[in-house]
């Protein structure tokens, strides 16, 4: 039943490009690259979240990504194939700076999120600061390969391609996702999370386990950043780095649940389309309504449901599986 | 198997325990009592890796540890379990079991493996070993138990008990007693325990240490400790007669 809708689902998925949308396919297009892009991100992010590990500064290893392809195509023509890996590099060693000192003297809770939160400012002050090479707060153009689609420069006119690559970077964080929710690991974490004088009792390598997820979650928040910057061909710090992105990754995945695989994908949808929606009500009449609208939403979520939308709503429907099961007995 | 000497342990300016050494010989039960806050938990502590010890040195099969951490210390063959239950809650039983297992010891062991051995330790403490059963379902005695399996999941030579019959009534102590004692035939352990049941303690163990106001007070056979006015003063307040 579980796998029939899920083929069902990934069908649709693939075929949507397809379907007659009228004059709306690029803006669908448009719209659905950004859930999948956003998704991942948020994905990567619970991985951290899921265990306690509250991060209010992902902008940073998505600047990093995002910078370092476009400023090592820009400058040296470096093909973002291998300017990803540089990205993952450098996100990787942001989260080993970041992670090492916090594990190790035991800073954890709201003081590990403040601590994230400065980093993420000081990625994006780092980028404003260094506008010789950066651009500054003006943000910056990767330079336009020649011909209309170049696959050395990841750089695609048609948005097919764009869509599909993100389905497919989509799936394979699904995956990793699945992996570790399956994983020993989890139980690790999941035992650190909750009492980690007791996980370190029973043999359990408090720090390693911690730096190990937050480098895989800002490994790939790296990699949503890099393809974040080949589809929009134009990074900005206030965008990529900072508090302003780093909440909003927060905010889609508590909205959609970080326990569940597919919670940080029906939160990153739910506030990319909410965002779409208000944008095109309100115009630019009203700046900033579509924040304080979607703000709201997260503080009633956050009060009502704490698993997240998707997180309660498939509790939910489990309940009442096993109720139905539980009656004829 | 164990030597300690000269440990000591403030707390600011309070000291906890205070120059005390004793040993723990391979394959015994040792006791270790003493009144409310004579400093067996901290002992524990110190032992287990969880509080560096102010000074003095703890060797276990002839290396030093007090400069281990708490995961190191387990995987050496050290096992604990708390006075006050701390179960991984958002796990279920068996995970709480099998991640101990998994990650407890140096021996390499597929996740399966892992699984398995929980399975055995939870039998050998009667608790369930259904794959989802909650913690939520444990009372306090089977949370105690739950401690018990999951530090003897770790695969230890030297278990550390702390008032495993705490909260039990006398139909529980009297079998957690009899547990301990199968425990240590069938999977050939050392034992250091501490408990306040008095009654029961000396029925299982070798041999005792007392503890007071954090300094060791006796240690000797159960007989002759009951006997020992020090410690009938400090703590017994009256003999207990060993049956
Ligand atoms: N982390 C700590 N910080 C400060 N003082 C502590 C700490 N842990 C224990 N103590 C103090 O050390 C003393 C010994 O405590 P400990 O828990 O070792 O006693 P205990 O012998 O286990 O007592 P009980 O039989 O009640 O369990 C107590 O006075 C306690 O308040
Ligand atoms: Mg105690």
């Amino acid at each position: 039943m579980a796998r029939l809708t899920a083929a069902a689902v990934l069908a649709i998925i693939a075929a949507a490009p397809f379907l007659p949308m009228g004059g709306m396919r690029q803006y669908a297009l448009h719209v659905l690259v950004q859930i999948f892009i956003w998704s991942f991100i948020g994905g990567a992010w619970s991985l951290m979240g899921r265990f306690g590990l509250i991060s209010l500064g992902h902008g940073a290893f998505l600047g990093a990504g995002a910078y370092t392809t476009t400023l090592l195509w820009n400058f040296w023509g470096l093909t973002p194939w291998l300017g990803v890996l540089v990205a993952v590099a450098g996100a990787v060693v942001i989260g080993l700076v970041l992670g090492y000192p916090c594990f190790r003297f035991r800073v954890v809770g709201h003081y590990f999120a403040l601590v994230t939160l400065a980093v993420g400012e000081v990625v994006r002050l780092l980028v404003i600061a260094e506008r010789d090479w950066t651009g500054g707060s003006l943000g910056v153009t990767l330079k336009a390969s020649a011909g209309e689609a170049s696959l050395a420069a990841i750089q695609f006119a048609d948005k097919r391609v764009f869509y599909y690559a993100s389905v497919v970077v989509w799936l394979g964080g699904l995956w990793v996702w699945r992996r570790v929710d399956r994983s020993m690991a989890r139980s690790a974490l999941e035992a650190i999370g909750e009492d980690e004088t007791a996980a370190a009792s029973v043999g359990i390598h408090v720090t390693r386990f911690k730096l190990a997820i937050t480098v895989l979650s800002a490994a790939l928040t790296a990699v949503g950043g890099v393809l974040y910057a080949q589809y929009f061909t134009y990074v900005n710090p206030d965008t990529l780095s900072g508090i302003g992105v780093s909440l909003r990754i927060v905010f889609a995945v508590v909205l959609g649940g970080m326990y569940s695989l597919l919670g940080p994908t029906v939160g990153s949808a739910l506030t990319i389309a909410l965002s779409e929606y208000l944008r095109v009500l309100f115009g630019l009449k009203f700046i900033g309504m579509a924040e304080t609208i979607y703000g709201l939403v997260l503080i009633l979520c956050i009060i009502f449901l704490p698993a997240g939308i998707y997180g309660s709503l498939r509790a939910a429907i489990a309940r009442r599986m096993a109720r139905r099961r539980a009656a004829p007995a | 198997m164990l030597t300690v000497s000269g440990l000591t342990k403030r707390f600011g300016g309070f000291t906890a325990l205070n120059q005390v050494s004793f040993e723990v010989a391979g394959g015994e039960i040792l006791g270790l009592i003493g009144p409310n806050g004579s400093g067996k938990t901290t002992m524990f502590n110190c032992i287990s890796g969880a509080f560096p010890p102010t000074a003095g040195s703890i060797v276990f099969r002839g290396e030093e540890i007090s400069a281990l951490t708490p995961d190191k210390i387990c995987h050496r063959g050290i096992a604990r379990t708390f006075q006050i239950p701390r179960p991984f809650r958002k796990l279920s039983i068996l995970e709480n079991v099998a991640v101990a297992a998994h990650y407890g010891s140096n021996e390499p062991s597929t996740e399966g493996e892992a699984r398995r051995h929980a399975r055995e330790m939870l039998a050998l403490v009667g608790l369930p070993a259904d794959d989802s059963a909650s913690t939520a379902l444990l009372g306090a005695a089977g949370l105690k138990k739950l401690e018990l399996a999951r530090a003897l999941a770790t695969r230890p030579t030297l278990l550390l008990a702390d008032e495993i019959l705490g909260g039990l009534d006398p139909g529980e102590m009297a079998s957690a007693a009899e547990m301990l004692k199968r425990i240590r035939q069938e999977i050939k352990i050392t034992i250091v325990w501490v408990e306040h049941i008095m009654a029961t303690l000396m029925r299982v163990v070798d041999r005792v240490v007392v503890l007071d106001h954090g300094e060791k007070l006796a240690e000797g056979r159960p007989v002759d400790v009951a006997e020992d006015p020090k410690v009938i003063e400090a703590y017994l307040g009256e003999k207990i007669v060993l049956a």
